[in-house]
């Protein structure tokens, strides 16, 4: 199944993911249960690198998605799933609720028609509260609210941790990584008629035999359908979303996420906490050619602070932490792009353009339910793997600095490294040693938030920088089989 | 466990003001700092000019720092480092992490010395790319000068500030060209001789009028747009290295976190002239109060603040213990003193009076205000009034982000029941 020394592709893997999102990864943690033999590739360096990192991180019920669609029946699944193994893997969520503001008689007599489509999404839980109780929930929010719905389940969640969880857990059960490998090119196999041909896959790591492809290639998910002889219904636009993140110490200001009511005119800019205590402001939604360009724009910024001080003016008082801009893998279509061809021992999962890490774990069964109708042969391993459970990196819960105990037993979770944002040395050292070890600082600041915080490295960054490059270079996952990279290492 | 004081923050402030409660026999004083090695930020300023004010010698910012850490050690201050102040107990109750473990510690008074930090690029919101390459005169000292970095290739500046061409020069030290220093302002703020010196020296443009409008490089910085905000041409300039500089804000979180007031103004905890902050015997020194000055007024605001801490001590006019009755609290009384625009912040922000009616006012440090401008103003005339009485009228050059000082001689013509003081820019 590994790409050969002399670039001779061996023996064929059962099925090769290509895309280490977060999509991407839950496939790859769902078909890790069965015997198969799983190769997850990615050109970026991490897993979770493009469209999953750079969001509002929320963990959505569904409740206004299209009645009907594919999206809202996967978001509804996954989003419990999701709930579910967060709390079992230890991926911060934060269950804050949010309130769906309407600033506009416009926006106002939209409200029963949302309800409505959240009781078609079997979301029943959705209600219209008084403005005197929305501002009494919320008493930082700017004037001239008119009304409100409550979403009691909306919550928010780690981005980060989220497809390194299931990258982790699809590692140990045996699934190889392999990073930095970017598809160039391919043979499909499987051709009408039933013919058993392999694909045969072009790489920047040499060539990767497979019986099945699964396309989860987020922004190139297009390409690689074109590659690989999809059928061409869709073409990716990306669609830019810049955001700003405030200061934690703006996180007292607000309970709940804020969302703006959509209207024809524009989808509106919310306001929601972070796991990490910080408060985002966003997003904006530009269409855009270049499918990397997560710069963000002066126009961008500036809608974002002139919305952020009508619906809460004392946020703009708080000091900027971060700014970011994200890509959403917009198609033409409405709906989710999932398709599963069983002459072609193909399956994509493609236009998830916005609500991927809620529903990633509800496609990823829903696709693999596909194949095994479509001919994969799906056995169970035996013995279960359990999720991993994660570092903890969220604010609401207890952080390793914050635990006497642990600190106890290993003092190095005693040494913070990081001021902002409160990391240990210990942290940082098992981060380093993890499963799916970070590749640069980038990945170091998503799995311990090292250098997320207010001083952007004007304190830490040498320090940060100096435990990066004295770090032990073990096996990489790319480097090796998933089970050398989890070996010496209690699961 | 608990202390006689607690200062958070081993920088020249902190260090300093534990010298001098030792000195006054001000009983158990702990120091705790976050960092590994006291001493502050002079510790990564390999250029010398420190402790002319407070020490009356010459030194470099790290034979600085080793000399209060040396002398605050010596006067039975305790120090621990690596160790962190992440929140409250309680009133004057701090929650310390340290390898050590997580302990409480409960003070009679509480000094906060935790400094101030430049703002990074993210908080000027300068749209753009995020690539390496972009950082703070912070983070170039420590690459440069603690970890010894090369940084070789083209170097922009942004500001033109006293730490800006303190940049330039760390900048030309570790092998960068500097192309230039770029501010938005009409002029730049150094002191002359230095910065003609320096700009002479190295020959580097200070380009004055000029924006940040734009960061380019998807993984290195490749280059940056500015503007010339008069003609509103833009132009691209290809670098490898962008240090944003000055534009201090105060670390104020513990201050925040306890629910002390800030200043809207300096944006660290608004402090008396004691250095008292709005919390009974939490004090306040340093550069979170003023954000920048140098370090010598920042360790002589930490002398400052000990003697009224140690004086505070001797009387038992503290806080009441944290388990005690509220009642006996008096408040203290205090009489504002604001400015007005262009002027942007004053510090200390309010005139304490002792407890005695005909007692002469509690001073400022060092014997005069600190006040900001937004403006430059090169013979400008200061005029503080109370009520409808001129106080006093006093010569200043307004330059942003210098010092401008206000001589506090004239403190005992304040009358506690006419209203706050106002300092503005006088006309004619």
């Amino acid at each position: 199944m590994t790409a050969g020394r002399h670039g001779q592709a061996s023996e064929a893997a059962d099925v090769v993911v290509i895309g280490a999102g977060v999509v991407g990864t839950a496939i790859a943690r769902e078909l890790a249960r069965y015997q198969l033999t799983v190769v997850l590739a990615d050109a970026a360096n991490d897993v979770g690198t493009g469209t999953t990192k750079a969001n509002t991180a929320i963990l959505h019920t569904g409740f206004d998605a299209v009645p009907g669609s594919l999206e809202s029946r996967l978001l509804r699944r996954g989003s419990a799933l999701l709930t579910d193994y967060a709390r079992r893997a230890g991926i911060p969520v934060e269950r804050t609720g949010a309130l769906l503001v309407a600033w506009t008689a416009e926006q106002e007599s939209a409200l029963p028609s949302i309800m409505e489509r959240a009781g078609k999404n079997s979301y029943d839980a959705v209600r219209q509260i008084p403005v005197a109780e929305l501002y009494e929930r919320e008493p930082h929010l700017g004037p001239g609210a008119l009304a409100a719905l409550e979403i009691p389940d909306e919550s928010v969640i780690c981005p980060w941790t989220t497809p390194l969880a299931y990258a982790t857990e699809a590692v140990r059960a045996g699934v190889r990584l392999m990073l930095g490998t970017r598809v160039t090119g391919a043979q499909p196999g499987g051709r009408p008629g039933g013919a058993h041909g392999d694909h045969l896959l072009s790489t920047t790591r040499g060539p990767l035999r497979a019986r099945w492809v699964v396309n989860a290639a987020g922004l190139y998910s297009d390409r690689i359908d074109a590659m690989l002889g999809g059928d061409g219904g869709f073409t990716i636009s990306p669609r830019r979303g810049e955001l700003i993140v405030f200061d934690k110490l703006a996180r007292p200001l607000i309970g709940s996420i804020l969302l703006p009511v959509p209207t024809a005119q524009s989808k509106g800019v919310l306001v929601a906490p972070t796991v990490y205590g910080n408060v985002l402001l966003g997003p904006t939604a530009q269409d855009i050619d270049d499918r990397a360009d997560t710069s963000t724009t002066a126009e961008g910024l500036t809608s974002l602070t002139e919305a952020g001080r009508r619906i809460m003016p004392r946020l703009l008082g708080e000091e900027v932490t971060a700014t970011y801009a994200g890509l959403r893998a917009a198609t033409e279509h409405r709906d989710y792009q999932i398709r599963v061809d069983a002459t072609r021992r193909y399956a994509c999962a493609a236009g998830i353009r916005s609500t991927g890490l809620s529903a990633s774990l509800g496609i990823a069964e829903y696709l693999t339910e596909a194949m095994d109708a479509a001919g994969l042969p799906l056995r169970p391993r035996n013995g279960s793997v359990a999720p991993p459970v994660m570092p903890y990196i969220g604010q609401a819960g207890t952080r390793p600095y914050q635990d006497a105990g642990m600190i106890a037993a290993d003092p190095e979770y005693g040494r913070i490294v990081c001021h902002c944002e409160r990391v240990t040395r210990g942290e940082i050292r098992d981060a380093l040693a993890s499963t799916v070890p970070p590749a640069d600082l980038d990945g170091l600041r998503r799995r311990t938030r090292a250098q997320n915080g207010r001083c952007q490295g004007f304190y830490c960054a040498a320090t940060v920088s100096e435990l990066m490059a004295k770090a032990p270079r073990g096996d990489r996952p790319q480097a090796g089989s998933g089970q050398q990279a989890a070996a010496g290492r209690p699961a | 466990m608990n202390a006689d004081v607690l200062i958070i923050g081993a920088g020249p402030a902190g260090l300093a003001a534990a010298i001098e409660l030792r000195r006054l026999g001000a009983g158990r004083v702990l120091v705790v700092d976050r960092e590994q090695q006291p001493g502050g930020i002079p510790r990564h300023s390999a250029h010398t000019g420190y402790g002319m004010r407070d020490l009356h010698r010459v030194l470099t910012g790290p034979a600085y720092a080793r000399r209060y850490a040396t002398a605050a050690a010596r006067e039975g201050a305790e120090i621990r480092l690596t160790t962190t102040a992440t929140g409250w107990a309680g009133d004057r109750i701090a929650t310390l992490t340290s390898a050590e473990g997580i302990e409480a510690v409960s003070a009679r008074a509480v000094l906060l010395a935790t400094g101030c930090r430049e703002r990074p690029r993210p908080a000027r919101l300068v749209p753009g790319d995020r690539p390496a390459g972009v950082m703070t005169t912070g983070e170039l000292q420590q690459r440069v000068y603690a970890r010894g970095e090369r940084l070789p290739g083209r170097a922009l500046v942004v500001g033109a500030e006293h730490v800006s061409f303190s940049a330039m020069v760390t900048l030309a030290h570790a092998g960068a060209d500097v192309v230039a220093l770029v501010t938005d302002l009409p002029r730049q703020q150094s002191y002359a001789a230095f910065a003609l010196g320096a700009l002479a020296r190295w020959r580097v443009p200070v380009w004055t009028s000029t924006a940040l409008r734009r960061v380019d490089g998807r993984d290195r910085l490749t280059a940056v747009d500015v503007a010339d905000m008069r003609s509103g041409a833009v132009r691209r300039v290809e670098c490898e290295t962008l240090v944003f500089t000055g534009d201090w804000i105060p670390d104020h979180e513990l201050a925040r976190t306890a629910g002390i007031a800030i200043d809207p103004g300096t944006r660290g905890p608004a402090v008396d002239t004691s250095l008292e902050t709005s919390a009974r015997s939490v004090f306040a020194a340093g550069n979170l109060v003023h954000a920048a000055e140098i370090a010598d007024v920042a360790a002589l605001d930490g002398v400052h603040a000990a003697r009224h801490i140690a004086a505070a001590l001797r009387n038992g006019n503290l806080a009441p213990a944290p388990d005690a009755p509220q009642a006996s609290e008096q408040p203290a009384h205090r009489v504002p003193i604001a400015v007005e625009p262009p002027l942007a912040w004053i510090s200390p922000s309010s005139i304490r009076l002792p407890a005695l009616a005909d007692a002469v006012p509690i001073a400022p440090p060092r014997g005069h205000f600190l006040l900001r401008s937004q403006v430059f103003q090169q013979r400008a005339v200061l005029e503080a009034r109370q009520g409808g009485r001129v106080l006093t009228r006093q010569r200043a050059r307004l330059i942003p982000g210098r010092p401008i000082h206000l001589d506090a001689a004239w403190l005992s013509k304040i009358h506690v029941s006419d209203g706050p003081v106002l300092v503005a820019v006088a006309h004619g």
